[in-house]
């Protein structure tokens, strides 16, 4: 069975004019004989589309289309009850799958489903999320604080909590001045470098985990969301220990609130699909994996998104911007865009979106 | 039922056979891609991706090399600075063009990448329905996360990097890596999340009717001889034989044929003559295909000669 596959990558030979049906002794061979004009017409139009070239099909054969694949289906059944020919039923089981990929298929292109993905798309699969996007908050903050207290409490927390790449100036005992030297802009700011560092090391590798640990019913994205925060709280308590909690924050801000948000909804997505595994509902496991899945995968293209403008605004306004209030200004409002852009931005849903 | 039509196909594919209800409720016979082939199909891949980028590379390279040779010349200090920016820029430029590359192809109308074009394989949505941009893009989002992010997990846990927490995400990864293998289905991660699979694409040519040609009434071009069977020697074979007959004699193969009229005329009690093979066989292929033909009418079906 793998031998005409080859051939028809060259294939484009022409088929002989069909027999003469009068000549046909079996009654089998005579319903084919007298259906196969349709078989081949439908075939040619499927053989200009699946070349990706729809304006090389006319606007008749395009109407007749779903037509044609309607009665090359009806075909296929009348012919698994009274025909014996094995060829034409292969033919025919093809053609029909060939056809029913063109009728279903895919509806946009990469470009035309980008421009309804940052028109709308984006933010109606972050909102349908709403739920699991609270319960990642919730925990985020719950992290915050627990880093906080865990530190307060023991200062040998903050060596365990906090990976070796921080803990450099700044450790539990550190003067002010070290410490705001440490939210200085940098002198020799390779930018770009910093940029692709953080791109796709620290952050990227965080969100995508955050989401592929969803799976598991969300808990170990959860947890690791929880561990993440916990670092943050514990630096947090650090500096605001020199009274420096403002000047942190509006370090962090600039790129942070896109970061954070970012991971946040990474979070919220793979826990989304986690959730409706373990809570199906009505619908099939399966059924249910897919649906959340889809979803997700809009929130997700959204995340990697963030996550570039993220990695721009880390590797040069935090780098060249030293004034707190312009540090608080920029991270403040690409928080509010980010979230008027998810939550006030509800356009119409254009028809042919699903 | 539609096993009978396929019951002379080899056994590994028979287990990958499943059907389908489309939205009209035509049930259609699909058969799920191997995993073999799959692996085939994403090394064809990558190995075009990889050879498409090298070249554009090394056009891009030259093009930049012969415009600003001269300018260069003079800026010994900031080559670094340069060399950092193209990396930056490969690195960008290769993750932009892994996904173009599979999503453009996937949402196009042959829902296919060029490796799985070449396999046969193309993308379909598991319920029968539309497959969507978002199904697409949901299956290959999912590709890093259970290719490239298990491997480098279970290499750095394989050096005790991460502690207890590395090995249980090397773990974790191990089983997304091994999804294929766990299910009937050959359903990666992402395919599960998707709602898709991926499945064989086949392109059949329309074959000539039998009927319409040599021997179909029962004369032989080359001898004259009109061979007629009766209800006794008729009744021995199913439909088996018959598409095994079908196939013997599409492929024309002579030998075969001969041994095969041979096997035929002992089974029936004919002296087996020689020289008219063909024109017998294909007098039998049709006396036997109306006959099981008009009993498929009344609803009698005889799959093989020992129904």
């Amino acid at each position: 069975m793998k031998a005409p596959r080859v051939s028809n990558w060259f294939g484009r030979t022409e088929m002989a004019a069909p027999a003469d049906i009068e000549t046909a002794a079996l009654r089998s061979d005579r319903f084919r004989l007298e259906r196969e004009d349709d078989w081949t017409r439908l075939e040619n139009i499927l053989k200009r589309m699946e070349g990706g070239s729809l304006r090389r099909v006319s606007d008749d054969d395009l109407i007749a289309l779903p037509a044609l694949y309607r009665t090359a289906a009806s075909s296929l059944s009348v012919a698994r009850e009274t025909s014996l020919d094995a060829a034409t039923l292969s033919y025919l089981e093809s053609l029909v799958q060939r056809a029913w990929f063109q009728v279903y298929g895919p509806r946009q292109g990469l470009f035309a489903w980008l421009r309804g993905f940052l028109l709308g798309g984006w933010s109606r699969a972050v909102r349908e999320i709403w739920l699991d996007i609270c319960i990642a908050l919730a925990v985020m903050v719950a992290g915050t604080i627990v880093g906080w207290l865990l530190v307060e409490q023991d200062r040998e927390w903050y060596y365990s909590l906090v990976p070796s790449q921080f803990t450099d100036s700044r450790v539990p005992g550190a003067t002010r001045e070290q410490l705001l030297e440490s939210l200085a802009v940098a002198d020799d700011a390779g930018g770009l470098s910093v940029f692709a560092a953080s791109l796709f090391s620290n952050n990227a590798g965080v969100a995508i985990l955050a989401f592929a640990l969803g799976f598991a019913f969300g808990i170990p994205s959860l947890m690791l969301l929880m561990h993440n925060m916990a670092v943050l709280g514990a630096i947090l308590w650090l500096f605001a220990g020199q009274g420096l909690e403002l000047e942190f924050a509006a370090w962090l801000s600039v790129h942070g609130t896109t970061e954070l948000f970012a991971i946040l909804l990474a979070g919220a997505a793979g826990m989304h699909i986690g959730r409706s595994m373990a809570f199906p509902g009505d619908r099939s496991i399966m059924a249910a994996a897919a649906q959340s899945g889809r979803r997700s995968a809009m929130v997700m293209t959204g995340v990697v998104l963030m996550m570039v403008v993220a990695a721009i605004l880390e590797a040069f306004p935090r780098q060249l911007v030293g004034g707190t209030s312009d540090r608080l200004l920029i991270g403040g409002t690409f928080l509010a865009l980010w979230i008027a852009y998810f939550f006030a931005y509800r356009p119409a849903q254009t028809e042919g979106e699903q | 039922m539609s096993s009978l039509a396929r019951s002379n196909t080899n056994p590994s594919q028979a287990s990958r056979r499943r059907t389908m209800v489309t939205p009209e409720g035509i049930s259609l016979p699909i058969t799920v891609g191997s995993r073999g082939a799959r692996i085939g199909a994403l090394l064809l891949d990558f190995t075009f991706l990889y050879l498409g980028m090298t070249l554009i590379f090394i056009l891009f390279a030259l093009l930049v090399g012969s415009l600003f040779s001269t300018v260069l010349d003079g800026m010994e200090e900031q080559i670094s600075g340069l060399g950092e920016f193209f990396i930056v820029v490969i690195i960008l430029f290769a993750f932009v063009a892994r996904y173009a590359y599979f999503l453009s192809m996937e949402m196009g109308p042959r829902g296919a990448t060029w490796g799985k074009r070449i396999v046969g394989l193309r993308v379909a949505a598991r319920d029968g329905g539309r497959l969507t941009a978002e199904a697409v893009i949901a299956r290959n989002l999912i590709r890093d996360i259970e290719l490239f992010l298990p491997l480098a997990f279970i290499s750095g846990a394989s050096g005790g990097d991460g502690g207890n927490a590395g090995l249980a995400a090397a773990i974790w990864f191990a089983i997304f890596l091994g999804f294929p293998l766990l299910n009937k289905d050959a359903l990666r991660a992402g395919d599960l999340i998707a709602g898709t699979w991926v499945v064989e694409a086949p392109r059949t040519r329309l074959a000539d009717t039998m009927s319409t040609q040599g021997a179909a009434k029962g004369t032989s071009g080359l001898t004259g001889t009109k061979y007629e069977f009766g209800e006794e020697e008729l009744s021995i074979y199913g439909e088996h034989e018959l598409q095994t007959l079908e196939r013997l004699l599409r492929n024309d193969n002579d030998d075969a044929l001969v041994s095969v009229h041979q096997t035929i005329c002992h089974k029936i009690g004919w002296a087996p003559g020689a020289g008219d093979e063909r024109a017998f066989l294909e007098a039998f292929y049709n006396q036997l295909r109306a006959r099981l033909e008009a009993d498929m009418r009344f609803g009698k079906r005889k799959a093989n000669k020992f129904s």
